[in-house]
């Protein structure tokens, strides 16, 4: 197989916690925490976790709008973290994203076709060819060429986001990441842009990152899906295989916590006990140790487990007790899965 | 799994009109809307935003400030209609017989006071105990939403508290008073997905347990089919469809119930294409003539009835309790 479009290694990105009078710092989050993470031309990967858990952090620093402290990433190749001001802006044509606030993402006094274009001027392109680029990638979001000269509050949140979209394709990026896209639309807005998500991907061969809190909106567009906690991927598979078999407990459980549309079905939910733990002062050994209905003691809370592959199919989880010496204790939390 | 029955009604809502008189005209948010819920039951109440859910839980509470207004109908609770009743008397029954809890729990609570004195209180002003009693009963309340070491949180202030954990002290406070009719507006919409899980759980106890009646509002389907025992849909202010959630699921019949149904994604059961609703929500200043709907609804098109964008369609029973607002099940319609 060809190498990976963007490949991931030991990513890391800390902040500062500052408190007191003085902004005195307090302390170390660890946003991201290590992740390993290859992303194939054309795939569309899924990365879902709770708030807080660094999937977003992930993001930014892929695209270098966060700087990581450590570890690199690839671009076809190249690795981004040592690009140069002006080869980042080669890097950006090629790599963009899509943010969740249709409204908070879009500048009020700049009229649509000035946002879309603003990407293709810094590129260096001439009016005319703006122009003409903006009416396209409108109308290849279900839009029309006139609404270029509105603004933003002309239009309701689905609009928006088509127009968050136009923005992002405008240059003609091979690399997508979508950050929470649809969770602020409505239902029905929501399969709107879902379709339309789907429909480029396989128009344009894009690759994208789909980054959601939202198991069952990711499984539509991802072939494969990243389960993140506390800034660390837990378990990776494609999509029909964790569905299938998701074998770390906190993927269980998050699997099992989505509410069905359906009043026929009576599952089995696992209740996780508690909130996510501070990430200012992650629990020892493995973080979702403190959570996690099976954790043993002596173990799970003593030493940090890694991703281990569970098949040949690429299907890995970072469990002692599921993947490592503990094999015994390998049954499912729950039977009807 | 449940006794609630509509034939002994806690609350009545009938013909409930309310309008905002803003610059721009008259938003019809509640236009003439109908419903009821009986004793111990968990009534849904679905629409996506700006279909007037939350305006008419809020109008049951008569907590709907200038522009807007109660201009037409009647809530009936227990019997009283609460549009008869004086602010005094209105009063006394927020946060006492019936009691809110709200999307955005940290920002519901008084940054400035404990959660527990403000469980307290509601016990100290609704019951008359003082506050070292109040006190007690907030601990024991909080044990009741499942707050771990409850004596320790009751000391905590609004901003320690993560989420889920607020929103279990909203619940907490809601539930203190032993309100006959709990309304949840978007409880579990700013939490997580495992937190969601734990709350929708809670609720669900609230009820088996206290038998407290229970208005859910949202615009998650998962939510209302794991929670509801009946389910009103509605859209551009009015009900457009109302049965047991059994049946609703199983066999929606008003075309927006059906396309909302449709769009969402199903974890572990993919479809390749989602069904979409084409265009978008009306405006509620300038409402189409005739049904709602129909400016969207391809149902319509295809049953060539010219009857929906000249008449306004009424809710017309299907079967038993099972209702719909929609042309297409009125025989003769053209």
């Amino acid at each position: 197989m060809s190498d990976p479009l963007v490949r991931i290694k030991g990513l890391v990105k800390t902040y500062p916690v500052k408190g007191g009078a003085f902004q005195k710092v307090l302390g170390t989050v660890k946003a991201v925490d290590g992740v390993d993470l290859d992303i194939r031309q054309g795939a569309a990967i899924g990365l879902v976790g709770e708030s807080g858990c660094g999937k977003s952090t992930l993001g930014r620093a892929i695209l270098r709008l966060e700087e990581p402290d450590a570890g690199s990433v690839e671009f076809d190749g190249v690795d981004v973290l040592q690009l140069s001001r002006k080869e980042l802006k080669h890097y950006r044509r090629d790599a963009q994203v899509v943010f969740q606030d249709p409204f908070g993402s879009l500048d009020p006094r700049t009229s649509v076709g000035d946002s879309i274009a603003e990407g293709l001027r810094v590129q260096g392109l001439s009016r005319k060819m703006r122009g003409r680029r903006v009416a396209d990638v409108l109308e290849l979001v279900g839009l029309e060429p006139y609404h270029a000269n509105r603004y933003p509050h002309e239009f309701s949140g689905g609009q928006r986001q088509r127009i968050g979209i136009a923005r992002a394709l405008a240059v003609e990026p091979r690399f997508l990441i979508l950050d929470e896209p649809v969770s602020a639309l409505d239902v029905s807005i929501q399969s709107q842009i879902l379709n339309l998500l789907k429909q480029l991907q396989r128009e344009l061969d894009l690759t994208l990152l789909f980054i959601a809190h939202d198991l069952s909106v990711v499984e539509h567009l991802c072939d494969r899906i990243a389960v993140m906690y506390l800034g660390r991927i837990v378990e990776i598979a494609d999509r029909d295989d964790l569905f299938a078999a998701p074998t770390h407990p906190y993927t269980e459980a998050l699997l099992s916590a989505i509410p069905v549309p359906d009043p026929t079905v009576h599952r089995q939910r696992i209740i996780l006990e508690g909130d996510l733990p501070s990430p200012l002062n992650p629990p020892t050994g493995c973080t979702f140790h403190t959570r996690c209905p099976i954790a043993q003691q002596g173990i799970c809370d003593v030493s940090a487990p890694y991703l281990r592959p569970i098949n040949s199919g690429g299907h890995e989880a970072s469990c002692h007790l599921r993947t490592g010496d503990h094999q015994d204790l390998d049954r499912p939390l729950l039977s009807n899965r | 799994m449940t006794t609630a029955s509509i034939d002994d009604p806690i609350l009545e809502i009938s013909g409930l009109e309310t309008h905002f008189f803003t610059r721009d005209g008259v938003v019809k948010a509640v236009d003439g809307v109908d419903l009821t819920v009986g004793k111990g039951e968990i009534l849904g109440l679905v629409g996506e935003s700006g279909c007037g859910k939350s305006v008419t839980s809020m109008s049951v509470l008569r907590l709907i400030q200038n522009p807007g207004e109660i201009v037409g109908g009647a809530i009936r609770f227990q019997g009283e209609n609460l549009l008869d009743l004086s602010e005094k008397q209105m009063r006394s029954i927020r946060g006492d017989r019936i009691s809110m809890i709200f999307q955005q729990p940290v920002g519901s609570l008084n940054p400035v006071f404990t959660a527990g004195s403000q469980i307290s209180e509601v016990y100290e002003i609704h019951q008359g105990v003082n506050a070292k009693e109040g006190s007690a009963r907030a601990v024991e309340m909080l044990r009741k939403v499942g707050i771990p070491d409850p004596e320790r949180r009751i000391k905590s202030y609004p901003h320690e508290l993560s989420g889920g954990m607020a929103q279990r002290i909203m619940i907490a406070m809601a539930l203190a008073a032993g309100p006959e009719l709990l309304i949840a507006d978007e409880p579990t919409t700013a939490l997580d997905v495992t937190i969601q899980a734990q709350i929708i759980d809670i609720l669900s106890e609230i009820r088996d347990d206290l038998g407290t009646s229970i208005i859910l509002i949202t615009h998650d389907l998962g939510i209302v089919a794991e929670m509801a025992d009946r389910v009103a849909v509605m859209y551009a202010g009015e009900i457009v469809e109302e049965a047991d959630t059994k049946t609703l699921f199983a066999d929606p019949k008003h075309p927006y119930t059906q396309g909302l149904i449709g769009s969402i994604p199903v974890a572990g059961s993919r479809r390749e294409w989602l069904e979409v609703i084409p265009g978008r929500v009306p405006n509620l200043i300038d409402l189409p003539v005739g049904c709602r709907f129909a400016p969207r609804c391809r149902a319509r098109e295809q049953a060539g009835l010219k009857i929906c964008t000249e008449q306004r369609p009424e809710l017309t029973v299907i079967q038993g309790e099972h209702t719909v607002r929609c042309f297409l099940y009125h025989e003769g319609a053209q």
